[in-house]
């Protein structure tokens, strides 16, 4: 479902003297259906760039970048929009809402997106709030307003709302108890067993272990961190 | 009548004016409903007694032609009785009170009860020709929307009325569209009048002084009072008969008599209203009054005299 | 025809810009903006004041000619349409939303009258079905319904923006543009507004053109990002992409410059 090939990215900074950064070069790597695969290295490597290369966050310099089929390096916007939408989801570390809109929406949105009934999305978000403890009196209140800890099981209840074909997960488990995290790691095994094609980065060494496949060692496509 | 003075040419104007006021109302006759601009003169009274009416009548008479003046109905009310000598002054037209009689009738805010026929012109005074003013203030805006036929705005005047009083509760200058396509102010007569706009055979014209503006019904033409399917229009009159000639069917103004609450009500058309008296046909306070006029005239204390040497 | 189904059928864009250009005299308005928006898209334009954002929405919507360029919605030459046609699309298929709501509203009118004027406009007769539809849009809006007779002057910023946005949408609008749609509204206010955009854009399948220079308004609202400066685009993209990645240097002065949180 991922097909990565010969993958380059740089940053050029204008405004200090148009520095050329390069962060990545050659990456390659492949993610089936029904498989998840880690992304390791050291801080800086480039795992969390990748991964937002994928998502169209990042534009790719050179090199292809298939996923469901659509090449994302070089797709319009309107193409990334429907990808989104209905194959590519991704939980990043950070969540971005609009404030004051209830936790219960923010779940059912990418459901919403896709003309899922109101009723049926609310039922689907209600399920996953309540399978990752977030207390029922929370779920009128914005998560704007909450600790590290639930703002970050509501993120990931809203990317797995939608049972999107592939997944990238950033830190998952991440800042999560011992009880959530077991749901969190169900929550992935599930998605392969359904067969999503997940990308994942975890710092969590048991985790890793536990819901991943394969590991690719990002440092391989660092520029200057290359053996 | 006095001879015309001979300061004067015929009917106050210039013949260079009337030509252009001619113009105009030709144009407006042509394009009924749509304001024409024109180049208004200073007249010898202040804008709002009927300074764009008084052009319009002067461009229309001709010497054979007798003239009736009507303010609010009345023909001898102050602002009536001036222009009429006005025009007597400076046309030595015929003068008459009785509609059917009049071959041009100026009015003030009425439209007389007496059925007009072919061959009569109805001039209006009209103060603010724009009926879309109301609600939007800029002129270029209102000439394009007339342009387009934008009338939404009209609409929402009238559903303001009735989400604030439960009913149209415009009870005058009542708006109207013509031939299905200008919509128009008809100057502030009571709405009761508004059905007797449409299919008049008389020629009906429309001067506004201050706004220089002039505009036309042509006979026959055919005038809609705007309305909404759930609140149609309703011309409404006061619940009354006439207290001098009760008649049922006239519109009625509202005179108090006296401080301890006297009212009575009586026909606003004072020729309507003396003509059935003079047929015999007496109202409820009718009997000891002579006439309208001598009604009007037991007010002389506090009217300035108006009526001068016969 | 629900909003899915108009987005299903037409894959084809709604709005169809080509090298549009406006001067002012020897000043640039706008230069060679060509864009297409498709159905349900939020197209968010940003850049600094006087970079020809405004020219631009105001020739896209018809209030000024442009020089050179073509405009084609759903086919159909704007530019070469009569005025009358323009005018019509800007009571029905289009409607604009001004930065200051009391642009955009009749404020000697009540609420439910100006929510019903469009539908006047159209030819709407019948007072109880209008003031219906009204009462049902303020209710969409969040404006309470006790409050249908009260004129805007009575009303918060933040509530007459919201009556703002509830008379352009009762005709069931398919294009929508924006001028800093909360720009001058409290944060809090701004954060409801914003909610209530995006609702509308997917329930009623909207496509949007929102003009800001507010970068956490569009990244919010908008799909799709184009950064114009000195009447130019100088890029255009996916919303995150342009803010996360931005490639122009003046894109990448504008992204730095916000002030964080």
């Amino acid at each position: 479902m991922i097909r990565i090939d010969n993958l380059s990215k740089a940053f050029v900074l204008h405004n200090q003297g148009g520095a050329v950064i390069p962060v990545m070069a050659g990456a390659t790597l492949t993610v089936h259906p029904g498989e998840c695969v880690g992304l390791t290295g050291p801080s800086g490597a480039g795992k969390s760039t990748l991964m937002r290369m994928i998502y169209g966050n990042y534009l790719a310099a050179g090199g292809s970048l298939f996923v469901g089929g659509l090449d994302v390096a070089t797709a319009s916007p309107r193409q990334i929009i429907a990808l989104r939408r209905e194959t590519l989801g991704y939980v990043s570390q950070f969540l971005r809402v609009v404030p004051r809109v209830p936790s219960l929406d923010v779940v059912a949105e990418p459901l919403l997106a896709l003309r899922t009934p109101v009723d049926e999305a609310r039922g689907r978000a209600a399920d996953l709030l309540r399978r990752l403890n977030i207390p029922e009196g929370l779920w009128s209140l914005s998560p704007t307003t909450f600790s590290g800890g639930e703002q970050q099981r509501v993120n990931i209840a809203r990317g797995f709302a939608h049972a999107y074909p592939v997944l990238l997960l950033d830190e998952p488990t991440a800042s999560l108890d011992a009880a959530n995290r077991e749901v969190v790691l169900t929550l992935i095994e599930e998605a392969k067993a359904r067969g999503a094609a997940i990308l994942g980065i975890f710092h969590d060494e048991a985790a890793r272990a536990r819901v991943c496949d394969r590991l690719v060692d990002v440092a391989r496509f660092t520029p200057g961190l290359a053996a | 009548m006095t001879a015309p003075a001979i300061a004067y040419n015929f009917a106050y104007l210039d013949e260079q004016t009337k030509r252009m006021i001619r113009r105009a109302i030709l144009k407006g006759i042509a394009v009924p409903g749509y304001q024409v601009p024109f180049a208004s003169r200073e007249m010898p009274m202040p804008y709002g007694w009927g300074t764009g009416g008084v052009q319009v009548t002067a461009a229309c008479l001709v010497p054979e032609d007798r003239l009736k003046v009507i303010d609010q109905g009345a023909d001898d009310t102050t602002n009536a009785v001036s222009i009429r000598r006005f025009f007597q002054r400076t046309a030595g037209v015929a003068v008459t009170e009785a509609t059917a009689d009049a071959t041009v009738i100026q009015t003030r805010h009425r439209i007389p009860e007496t059925p007009l026929t072919e061959g009569q012109i109805l001039v209006y005074q009209v103060p603010i020709p724009e009926p879309l003013r109301f609600l939007e203030p800029r002129e270029t805006e209102t000439r394009k929307m007339h342009e387009l036929e934008e009338y939404g705005l009209m609409h929402v005047k009238l559903y303001e009325d009735i989400a604030r009083h439960g009913q149209i509760a415009t009870a005058y200058a009542y708006p109207v569209r013509v031939e299905g396509r200008y919509v128009m102010d008809p100057s502030p007569i009571p709405k009761f009048d508004n059905p007797k706009l449409t299919a008049n055979p008389a020629i009906q014209l429309f001067g506004a002084g201050r706004e220089q503006r002039i505009y036309a019904l042509p006979p026959y033409a055919e005038v809609v009072s705007l309305d909404f399917e759930d609140h149609p229009f309703q011309a409404t009159k006061a619940a009354h008969d006439c207290d001098l000639c009760g008649a049922k069917v006239s519109y009625l103004d509202e005179v108090i008599t006296d401080d301890a609450g006297g009212r009575m009500f009586v026909c606003s058309d004072t020729d309507f209203c003396a003509g059935r008296r003079a047929r015999g046909l007496i109202g409820r306070l009718g009997g000891d009054q002579k006439s309208s006029k001598t009604f009007a005239n037991s007010f002389q204390g506090i009217w300035p005299g108006t009526e001068g040497a016969p | 025809m629900t909003a899915m189904e108009r987005i299903a059928m037409t894959d084809q864009p709604l709005l169809r810009v080509d090298g549009l250009t406006k001067r002012y005299g020897p000043r640039i308005g706008c230069l060679d903006v060509s864009f297409d928006l498709y159905p349900g898209e939020v197209l968010g334009i940003v850049g600094e004041s006087g970079s020809g954002k405004s020219t631009l929405l105001s020739c896209l919507a018809g209030h000024l000619q442009p020089d050179l360029g073509r405009v084609a919605y759903d086919g159909r030459d704007v530019l070469a349409m009569s005025e009358t046609e323009r005018r019509r699309l800007g009571r029905t298929d289009w409607a604009y939303v001004h930065q200051n709501p009391r642009d955009g509203l009749r404020m000697g009118v009540s609420a439910g009258g100006n929510v019903g004027e469009r539908l006047m406009a159209i030819g709407a007769r019948h007072y109880g079905e209008i003031r219906d539809k009204a009462q049902d849009w303020l209710a969409r809006v969040e404006i309470a319904a006790d409050r249908i007779d009260d004129r805007p002057s009575a009303f918060s910023g933040g509530m007459q923006q919201r009556l703002q946005i509830a008379r352009n949408l009762v005709t069931a609008p398919r294009l929508v543009f924006m001028d800093e749609p909360t720009g001058g509204l409290d944060v809090s206010v701004q954060a409801r507004l914003l909610d209530l955009l995006r609702g509308l854009v997917r329930d009623l399948g909207l496509s949007v053109i929102i003009v800001t220079h507010d970068l956490a308004v569009v990244r919010l609202l908008a799909h799709r990002l184009m950064v114009m400066k000195s009447g130019r685009v100088v890029e255009q993209g996916l919303t995150d992409q342009v803010l996360d990645d931005p490639q122009h240097a003046y894109s990448q002065l504008l992204v730095s410059s916000v002030l964080q949180v």
